[in-house]
């Protein structure tokens, strides 16, 4: 189906075709496992195949060398068919040194290919890595694996020799090295990461012939080492039609708030503090300046959002993003921003928690705090993406109903949607929905501006300074209904509180029904927020195709929730909410419902895997009828 | 086109002003009145963003757009607001303990940026609207209901903070010298960057005359220091006394004994603000303390300047963005 032309490099030994390939490359915080991981990952999307990543690396940015500690990972899974994870198990894995080894050996499946630098392999590894013997030659690594031991640290020196690098400059070309021989190993063309080299590395043409020479000699090594007797092919994947591209979550999240800017013809104000993982935002964002992007580093995460509502005041799309412990500190402005009725955007890239916690690991446990982490009755909307392409249209969804209800909006992204990528089908800009705002013009009719006069939707008017005859004063103290003067009358109190509380819940009436994967009822019903949609999607799937009576509800609207989602609940016998968190959305869905809905909770700082789901719907379904 | 001439009760709100009878805020208020006309920028131009406390809620009172924020974080709406909005006027309405404990970190940040703003700090050195808890400028030794054996903590002065900040405009007025005040506000409306205006306000209720030194007529003439920009450092009743400075310290000297070639020339101008610095540091009772502008430095970039010029120059080198543009930027494949 694809017109594209995979060009693969002319290997001599025979070629498997397979239908995916999971590969995970381990090596130290330092090794460049991460920049091995991406170049991978978009040559496979380049060549046509479905991608899923994950990378997995530690929280500080370099941990000792050669500890368990400080090992980094970067998962990814292509595939010629379309798939929602990136991968259980895996099918091969590129170790660097021990502790890269110990610490991921047991997720490749038995026979799989492991491929260790030996050079990584000395007894000050051993050491630093906690092991007592070489794990190379244990009896139980060679006998699971096909195992593949490759110098690499003196192959690579051997092959940048000539470009008179200095020993430590030399050694760092190692990944590039890794990168050919996995090239090699899975038919993957060299050309995308041979622009990428001269793109990043053109000022220094030595470093740059030294990593081409680095990529050029693992392909080789493949290519001529009897150990390998065969390479492996994935051809393209079966997508919609369309052209595609790359996409990890943190950057189609700021193209889907750029797009959203144009979209409701507004300039994009972004107010932030640095924080794992929703830095990448502002570093994307701050590229866009020619899109009326201004971007404020601001000195807190207070101030971020102090900022973002001054600008929202001021009549500019105003977003602000964190990780959990900054939204906590936002939670008092936040107030504000609701009881303001402004209209602007927080985003969420939740981490593990509580507290610090763990900053670069995965997990879903902001969902309550969302919805409750502020004073007094202050709801807000909230919504989640469910993949990284998916963030593009989340930001432009969270954007348009911060506009028609004015308030602020939460996004709930998380660490694994942010980091991981996939291909994302390129929209055409006209297919794209414009946003329609209106500020309002003083009319002289000679009566007084009310601020607080309400829409169909509850809204109130988005009058903005600089307007004549439309001052105003906003303030946290309770507004009076329709003038906003304060006030502290009871009767008024309850009314603006019922108000504001309304006007979030009716948004139910305009979004749309929450659908539903398989049938409409059943044994049991799935039910899924965020990013683990990949993995309860797969799971949900194969045990259809086995025979079981489960379908999937993934939900993107989380306050207010789908109109019909009670109903939906209440047609299966049984309800199953897997969650990256001790139970917030099954919280959520009984308080609502008086649905009893079983939790499958993990909090490790990974994400499901398709294996452990699987196992979960099967002990709550009955055996399955025969197909 | 000529602009409608508005008087001080243009900028009059509906609302009934419910500070305090005899608080020193109203007259603060009046002569915000009266300056706002002589600048010749429409209501609909002017935000007056403020934290909380008894000072903060003085946009209520104004007949321009204004926001009553949280507190201590007036800076940064203001930051937001200004940073994409240039062409407005900003005002910051702040107190002791909004500016200087909660939001003192704002307060250091937005003046280093030099956003064109300007900010009136009311300092009556006591928490008004908590009824009577001490403030990070009472003075050691304090009674207030939170330090009944006598304050512990030594005094802040956001003169000090604002010049360690290099502040391009920081000055203090009073109250109750009512011409001194209008003339030090419009001072600050006119200056192009962040302006800082302490004023000392009285707090009838639960600070009554701290600041009676400076405040009081009669006391004044001894206890404070007009500044004039390019002229000596004369006080006293009969401006008989005058300010030296003697290597790294000021001194009080009788104009009798000294030539007026060797009293101290006040340079609002000097970007070093090293003897601005020894200026806000003259305190009560030991030295008069110095009223006026102390600091007023032109030429200094100010970040909404340049995050909008940022944008402009993006705009011109890399033209207007393209969404479709920026979607086929770089490495896409097809499928058909």
């Amino acid at each position: 189906m694809t017109t594209r032309k995979i060009q693969f490099m002319t290997t001599t030994k025979h070629v498997k075709s397979v239908s995916g390939i999971t590969v995970r490359l381990a090596g130290d915080s330092g090794d460049g496992m991460q920049l091995l991981g991406t170049q991978l990952t978009n040559t496979s999307a380049l060549a046509g195949n479905d991608v899923a990543t994950f990378p997995d690396f530690p929280a500080e940015i370099r941990a000792p060398r050669g500890t368990r500690a400080g090992v980094s990972g970067f998962q990814v899974q292509f595939a010629k068919e379309e798939i929602f994870t990136p991968g259980d198990t895996l099918d091969a894995l590129v170790v660097m040194n021990p502790a890269a080894l110990v610490t991921n050996v047991q997720d490749l499946r038995k026979g799989g290919i492991l491929i260790a630098n030996e050079d990584g392999f000395t007894e000050k590894d051993f050491k630093l890595a906690k092991v007592e013997a070489n794990p190379l030659e244990a009896t139980v690594i060679n006998d699971s694996y096909r195992l593949i031991k490759v110098p690499m640290t003196q192959l690579t020196r051997a092959a940048v020799s000539e470009h008179g690098l200095s020993p430590k400059i030399a050694d760092r070309c190692k990944n590039f090295f890794a990168m050919g021989l996995v090239y090699w190993l899975f038919g993957r063309s060299l050309d995308p990461t041979l622009r990428f080299i001269e793109n990043k590395f053109g000022k220094k043409p030595d470093v740059a012939a030294a990593n081409v020479a680095a990529l050029r000699a693992g392909w080789a090594f493949g290519e001529t080492t009897e150990a390998f007797g065969e390479s492996y092919q994935v051809e393209a994947a079966e997508l919609t039609p369309g052209t595609y591209r790359n996409m990890m979550g943190n950057q189609a999240l700021a193209w889907g708030l750029v797009a959203a800017s144009k979209l409701s013809g507004k300039e994009l104000f972004y107010g932030t503090y640095p924080i794992t993982p929703a830095s990448d935002i502002l570093h994307e964002l701050t590229k866009h300046k020619n899109f009326g992007v201004r971007t404020f580093q601001a000195e807190d995460e207070i101030s971020a959002m102090c900022a973002t509502i001054g600008a929202a005041f001021g009549g500019t799309m105003a977003v602000t993003a964190s990780s959990g412990p900054g939204i906590a500190l936002k939670a008092e402005a936040m107030g504000l921003g609701m009881m303001l009725e402004l209209p602007m955007v927080v985003v969420n890239v939740q981490r593990g928690g509580p507290s610090t916690g763990l900053p670069t690991k995965t997990e879903q446990s902001d969902l309550l705090q969302a919805l409750f982490g502020r004073n007094g009755e202050s709801p807000i909307p909230v919504i989640a993406p469910q993949s990284p392409a998916d963030c593009f249209n989340t930001a432009i969804e969270a954007w348009r109903i911060a506009t028609e209800c004015m308030v602020p909006v939460m996004l709930l992204s998380d660490g694994y949607i942010a980091n991981g990528s996939e291909p994302w089908k390129i929209p055409t800009i006209d297919t794209l929905p414009k946003i329609e705002i209106k500020h309002p013009v003083d009319n002289n009719d000679g009566e007084p501006f009310l601020p607080y006069l309400r829409n169909e939707n509850l809204g109130r008017p988005w009058a903005i300074p600089g307007t004549e005859g439309l001052m105003h004063r906003v303030g946290g103290l309770e507004k009076e209904h329709e003038t906003g003067n304060v006030s502290y009358d009871p009767a008024n109190h309850q009314l603006m509180t019922e108000t504001r509380a309304a006007k979030v819940a009716k948004i139910a009436e305009r979004i749309p029904e929450q659908e539903v994967f398989g049938e409409p009822s059943g044994d049991l019903l799935v039910v899924s927020w965020g990013g683990t949609y990949g993995a309860c999607l797969t799971a949900v799937r194969r045990c259809q195709q086995a025979g079981h009576r489960v379908s999937h509800a993934h939900l993107r609207y989380l306050n207010p929730f789908p109109r019909n989602l009670g109903e939906l609940l209440k047609s299966f016998d049984r309800v199953l909410v897997p969650e990256l968190n001790m139970g917030q959305l099954r919280m959520l869905l009984r308080s609502e419902f008086l649905v009893d809905c079983i939790g499958y909770n993990k909090v490790q700082g990974k994400p499901f895997a398709v294996s452990e789901l699987i196992q979960q719907i099967e002990t709550h379904v009955p055996s399955p009828v025969a197909v | 086109m000529s602009l409608p001439v508005l008087k001080a009760a243009d900028f009059a709100s509906d609302q009934d002003v419910r500070w305090c009878p005899g608080c020193g805020d109203y007259s603060i208020l009046a002569q915000m009145k009266k300056v706002l006309p002589e600048l010749g920028v429409p209501r609909e131009k002017i935000v007056f963003v403020s934290g909380i406390g008894c000072s903060s809620r003085f946009p209520y009172y104004m007949n321009t757009y204004g926001m009553h924020s949280i507190h201590g974080r007036a800076p940064t709406f203001a930051t937001g607001l200004k940073s994409t909005r240039p062409d407005l006027m900003v005002w910051v309405i702040t107190g002791d303990g909004d500016a200087l404990s909660i939001g003192g970190n704002h307060f250091i940040h937005v003046l280093r940026r030099n956003l064109d703003i300007n900010i009136v700090l009311f300092n009556n050195r006591i928490y008004g609207l908590t009824k009577g808890q001490y403030s990070p400028t009472s003075t050691e030794g304090q009674v207030t209901k939170s330090t009944p054996m006598g304050s512990i903590d030594h005094p802040l002065s956001p003169l000090s903070v604002a010049l360690a900040a290099e502040a391009t405009f920081v000055a203090r007025s009073l109250d109750a010298h009512v011409k001194h005040l209008g003339a030090v506000l419009k001072r600050a409306s006119e200056h192009k960057g962040t302006s800082l205006v302490e004023v000392y306000q009285n707090c009838n209720v639960f600070n009554d005359g701290a600041m009676a030194y400076a405040q009081e007529k009669k006391q004044r003439a001894d206890n404070v220091v007009e500044l004039e920009h390019g002229k000596p450092l004369v006080f006293g009743k009969n401006n008989e006394k005058a300010i030296r400075l003697v290597g790294t310290h000021l001194e009080i000297v009788e104009r009798s004994e000294v030539p007026d070639d060797d009293l101290l020339i006040h340079d609002e101008k000097d970007p070093n603000p090293s003897i601005q610095m020894m200026l806000a540091r003259m305190r009560y009772p030991e030295m008069p303390e110095p009223i006026g502008v102390l600091r007023d430095v032109d030429n200094v970039a100010t970040y909404d300047e340049q995050i909008n010029a940022q944008v402009e120059l993006a705009k011109e080198t890399r033209g207007e963005g393209d969404l479709d543009k920026l979607f086929h930027a770089g490495d896409t494949w097809v499928v058909d």
